[in-house]
């Protein structure tokens, strides 16, 4: 199968959805000629013209209540927030306007629409830029939030997304836009709510989201040298979260560990982990443990932005204490 | 009618009396949800539109089914106008199965979409966004609906109108904002949290800007049909600012109001520039309805709400399972 870059994959996404519905378009800060400054966005206007790819102002709050309004009246927007860090300034629109529409008007009024962003440090671009805020948007009933791991699910999440009749929030990790992967040429979607078992095995499950995929796999990689069998697992959305396939994998390993790079305090790995220690307790043979980022502002040193996220290593030595039943006190 | 002799009035006689009526009903709606909130019948807290009549009446008369609204959180006015029933409004005021959103959304939230009302909304100044974006969808569909915007002055000092406003302008969309300037921004007074002239702020993105007063019926409607034609052809957006005066406090709760206006204050507008008071003797020396028919027409509009308040009351409640439907549409 062809290898595509995750970036080449979202491109792929829009250009083929745009293609298929005339109601699709983009919004945001500078989409069109720039690209973004990412370039994911990069030859969309040529194809599909200044009506379709739209440049806006920096007014985040804004354009997103743009896209809401045409939402509600029959388009299906794409926004695009320059840097998850942004989710910040349009939250009333996102969560008090987007999210509530159709609940609030009894099942009338419908927002079908997209906000794509990303998350992820490492980049070195400090507390402003760096951040993972899909707990955030998880929080809210009435987004759906989804985490694409590679290039694959990138490009079949986003399809569906832009097909859903509600409000759906895209992370994408910034770090992986040049990360290839193999994607069918032939149209697929990939639906909301699916966990992906991305390594079977039998002593603990390493459940991750978005760019923490990678570090858990690489942690399995190394258990495996030391005879421990972990399982990776992808949930894709976290909103919906197929919770079936998490409790499955745990009953069977008795162990877990969840990984996700937003701040561990009251997080996506909280969530998680909390559902598994009410629905599997008894098949538990130690504590669940959450691996989140740190709880600090991200730090610009590399030398010390490197400490907050988890890492492979860091998988390891947990799993392992947690296999051989030693006592963790988890940050 | 019969008396409708004046060559000026004669066609437009039966689109007077549409606003005179649906200006009462506005008037008896809120006498209504008034009574309902003082006897204790309605949960929570709503906010009167009484003598902001016009407004909404005059702009709503200009617009289709097919043009949009967004209302506020002072919003049964532009919910009657634009078309809405009384008997489904009370319904949702009481949290009711058979209101407008299935009584989940209540005063504060009542949308309508089958008239082009996308909904009050509870964020002051929150759905400017929601409005220009249909705007958008407009324009970009090519479709020749235009979006009124309605919010009050005290909006105008949330910084994201600027943001909707500076897009609207750049795209040339068919939105009309409509600030309908009360002189008071909840518990103050709109002079001491506004610096400058409202209208200059829209006049600075270079949209087309006018003050009206928006006691005055005809004047309101006449205005709005400009616009909206205008808009229609593209040479939107337009911004309105409609001198009217709210003559409950911020909410139905709020009864001792003096520390922030005076009751002469709210005597003088009531008395001198009631907007129905106003467009009923018109009609009258114009010769379109006599009082007679004024006052069968008055009452019949307070049977009605009578009827649709005792309806709503007797209405059962949403079932249990319908507390998490419509968080997802399939």
């Amino acid at each position: 199968m062809r290898e595509i870059t995750l970036s080449q994959a979202v491109n792929e996404a829009l250009a083929e959805e745009m293609r298929r519905d005339e109601t699709v378009f983009i919004l945001g800060e500078d989409v069109a000629e720039a690209g973004t400054p990412f370039k994911v966005l990069s030859g969309l206007v040529e194809e599909f013209g200044t009506d379709r790819v739209i440049d806006t102002p920096i007014s985040e709050p804004g354009f997103v209540g743009l896209a809401v309004g045409a939402a509600m009246t029959g388009a299906r927007p794409v926004v695009d927030l320059m840097f998850g860090d942004f989710i910040y300034l349009v939250m009333d629109q996102l969560c008090n306007q987007a999210a509530k529409q159709h609940y609030m008007s009894g099942g009338k009024l419908q927002v079908p629409m997209v906000l794509r962003t990303n998350m992820g440090a490492t980049r070195r671009s400090a507390a402003q830029h760096s951040q993972s805020l899909q707990a955030l948007v998880a929080h809210i009933p009435g987004l759906k939030v989804a985490m694409p791991s590679s290039a694959y699910e990138a490009k079949g999440l986003m399809k569906t997304a832009i097909r859903d009749n509600n409000p759906v929030v895209i992370f994408e990790d910034k770090l992986m836009y040049q990360d290839k992967a193999p994607v069918p040429e032939e149209e697929y979607l990939i639906p909301f709510g699916e966990a992906n078992v991305k390594r079977e095995g039998r002593d603990i499950t390493l459940i991750a989201t978005s760019s923490m995929v990678q570090v858990a796999e690489k942690a399995a990689v190394m258990l495996a040298k030391e005879g421990i069998e972990a399982e990776v697992i992808d949930p894709r959305t976290i909103v919906p979260l197929d919770e079936e396939t998490l409790l499955e994998s745990v009953k069977k390993t008795s162990r877990a560990i969840v990984i996700d790079e937003g701040h561990q305090s009251y997080g996506v790995t909280a969530e998680i982990a909390s559902r598994l220690n009410e629905k599997v307790f008894y098949h538990l043979d130690a504590p669940v443990l959450r691996m989140g980022a740190m709880d600090v502002p991200v730090p610009f040193s590399p030398a010390l932005e490197d400490l907050t996220v988890p890492t492979p290593e860091g998988v390891v030595e947990n799993a392992r204490k947690l296999c051989a039943g030693e006592m963790i006190h988890a940050a | 009618m019969a008396k409708a002799a004046t060559k000026k009035t004669k066609s437009n006689a039966d689109d007077y009396l549409r606003m005179y009526r649906q200006m009462v009903r506005i008037r008896t709606f809120e006498d209504n949800a008034n009574q309902l909130y003082l006897s204790a019948k309605m949960p929570g807290l709503t906010h009167m539109y009484s003598g902001e009549e016009a407004v909404a009446v005059g702009i709503c008369e200009a617009l289709t089914d097919d043009d949009r609204i967004t209302s506020t959180h002072r919003g049964h006015g532009h919910c009657v106008a634009k078309g809405a029933e009384f008997k489904e409004m009370f319904c949702e005021l009481l949290g009711k199965a058979e209101g407008y959103c299935r009584g989940k959304g209540g005063s504060m939230h009542i949308a309508d979409q089958s008239h082009g009302n996308l909904g009050a909304n509870a964020i002051v100044g929150g759905s400017m966004g929601i409005a220009t974006g249909s705007a958008l969808r407009a324009k970009l569909q090519g479709s020749d609906d235009v979006t009124v915007c309605f919010f009050g002055d005290g909006a105008t000092a949330q910084g994201l109108w600027y943001e909707v406003m500076n897009m609207a302008a750049l795209w040339k969309l068919p939105v009309i904002y409509a600030c309908e300037n009360n002189g008071y921004s909840e518990y103050t007074k709109t002079e001491e949290i506004a610096a400058g002239s409202i209208m200059a702020r829209a006049e600075a993105f270079g949209i087309e800007s006018h003050q009206v007063d928006g006691q005055d019926v005809l004047a309101v409607n006449e205005l709005t049909q400009k616009l909206v034609a205008r808009a229609r052809k593209g040479e939107g957006p337009f911004f309105m600012e409609l001198m009217t005066y709210r003559y409950h406090g911020h909410h139905v709760g709020d009864i001792n109001r003096e520390y922030y206006r005076s009751k002469d204050e709210e005597k003088d507008w009531k008395d001198n520039r009631d907007p129905i008071i106003r467009f009923r003797a018109y009609l009258v020396e114009q010769g379109i309805a006599t009082e007679e028919e004024i006052e069968a027409m008055n009452a019949e509009i307070e049977t009605d709400a009578a009827e649709a308040v005792a309806y709503a009351e007797k209405a059962p409640y949403p079932p249990a399972n319908e507390v998490d439907m419509h968080v997802y549409a399939d």
